[in-house]
């Protein structure tokens, strides 16, 4: 084998992993709204949210008492998040040509409205919302939720 | 405390256990979900599995709390209620995303009379949002070969691209692209001259 084989191997196997880390960290939303302290928890590191901010699967969100931020996912699906909240995005997934689509959100506390998108208009209750109590299925359109803090004695 | 009425018959106060003074020590903390109607009226609906049971929601402002003990309870909330509750958190929401269509004149890259008024609407409606992503995508009738219509409809494209970046929107957040007459508006013959074909779709989100 040549050296300039080896090279090329070398070549395509760099891009090889560049595209499938670039489809294992895709953008499925963009953060348009953030307001107070909002934080989101990626591989293990915390960042400050900021407008404009690509947001991926496994994304954690967090506000303080002031904080709220409003993301658009590629689905055209609206996602905001209250003051004191922690939610995070389990799964993400649409296919632009046939709107077909997964997406599982988790509220552990605080508050959340939303918009569903055309993931749902093509399969309702593709979009879930979990709950430490309940999994809630959108068959259309705009609802909210409200997960609050245990009372302890 | 904040009490949420209108359950029917029994008369049964819904308490939202946030901003209830009273301690609580079940195995869960209430949850709330809720269905809003939408900006144009349209109601929508969700449903609410917990615990074994499942739950529709399908009018404006139906709820079902989950109580502490687990129970679930339906009932109805106000406007009034959602704006105090939700409020930061609705006014957080993206803006809807749009889409408008504007006309070209035949063979070329220049709006109709009536299109270049209703770009000055697109552009305030641009305006008011904070971070606005634009695709534009061109299309044209049937007159003419299908590699010129392709050129064409990126051209009508790319100019309305360039009138969004003049105006002051960040350059790589308008994307331009051209589908030749491969998405007619109105289905034609080959070679026939419609008006409502020569187009682009400017979808803002």
């Amino acid at each position: 084998m040549s050296a300039r084989s080896t090279v090329i191997k070398v070549f395509v196997a760099g891009v090889f992993a560049l595209a499938s880390g670039a489809v294992a960290a895709q953008d499925i939303g963009q953060v348009k709204v953030a307001k107070g302290t909002v934080m989101v928890e990626r591989a293990g590191t915390s960042q400050p949210v900021k407008v404009g901010m690509a947001i991926k699967t496994s994304d954690k969100i967090t506000t303080g008492a002031d904080g709220s931020a409003g993301i658009t996912f590629t689905d055209n699906s609206l996602v905001s998040v209250g003051p004191n909240s922690v939610f995070s995005i389990e799964k993400y997934s649409f296919d632009s040509t046939t709107h077909a689509g997964e997406f599982e959100g988790s509220l552990k506390k605080g508050k959340l409205a939303a918009v569903s998108g055309k993931m749902v208009k093509q399969a309702p209750e593709s979009m879930k919302i979990r709950t430490p109590s309940a999994v809630m299925g959108v068959r259309g359109t705009e609802f909210v939720v409200q997960v609050d803090e245990p009372k302890s004695n | 405390m904040k009490r949420f009425t209108g359950l029917g018959a029994a008369g049964v106060l819904l308490i939202l256990a946030a901003a209830c003074a009273a301690p609580k020590t079940g195995p869960v903390a209430p949850e709330l979900f809720a269905v809003l109607p939408s900006k144009e009226g349209k109601v929508g609906s969700i449903v609410v599995n917990s615990a074994g049971s499942s739950r529709v929601i399908d009018t404006a402002y139906g709820a079902q709390l989950i109580q502490p003990s687990g129970e679930m309870v339906g009932g109805k909330l106000t406007e009034a209620d959602v704006r105090a509750s939700f409020g930061s958190t609705l006014q957080a929401l993206p803006g809807r995303p749009a889409s408008f269509i504007l006309y070209f004149l035949e063979g070329k890259d220049e709006l109709t009379v009536e299109s270049k008024k209703e770009l000055e609407r697109v552009f305030i409606e641009l305006a008011r949002r904070p971070l606005p992503d634009i695709v534009v995508i061109g299309h044209t009738d049937t007159v003419g070969s299908g590699p010129f219509n392709d050129k064409l409809s990126l051209q009508r494209a790319e100019r309305l691209r360039e009138m969004m970046v003049f105006m002051g929107l960040a350059a790589e957040r308008v994307q331009a692209a051209g589908r030749g007459e491969r998405e007619l508006l109105v289905p034609t013959e080959d070679n026939v001259s419609e008006p409502r074909n020569r187009r682009v779709e400017i979808n803002v989100r």
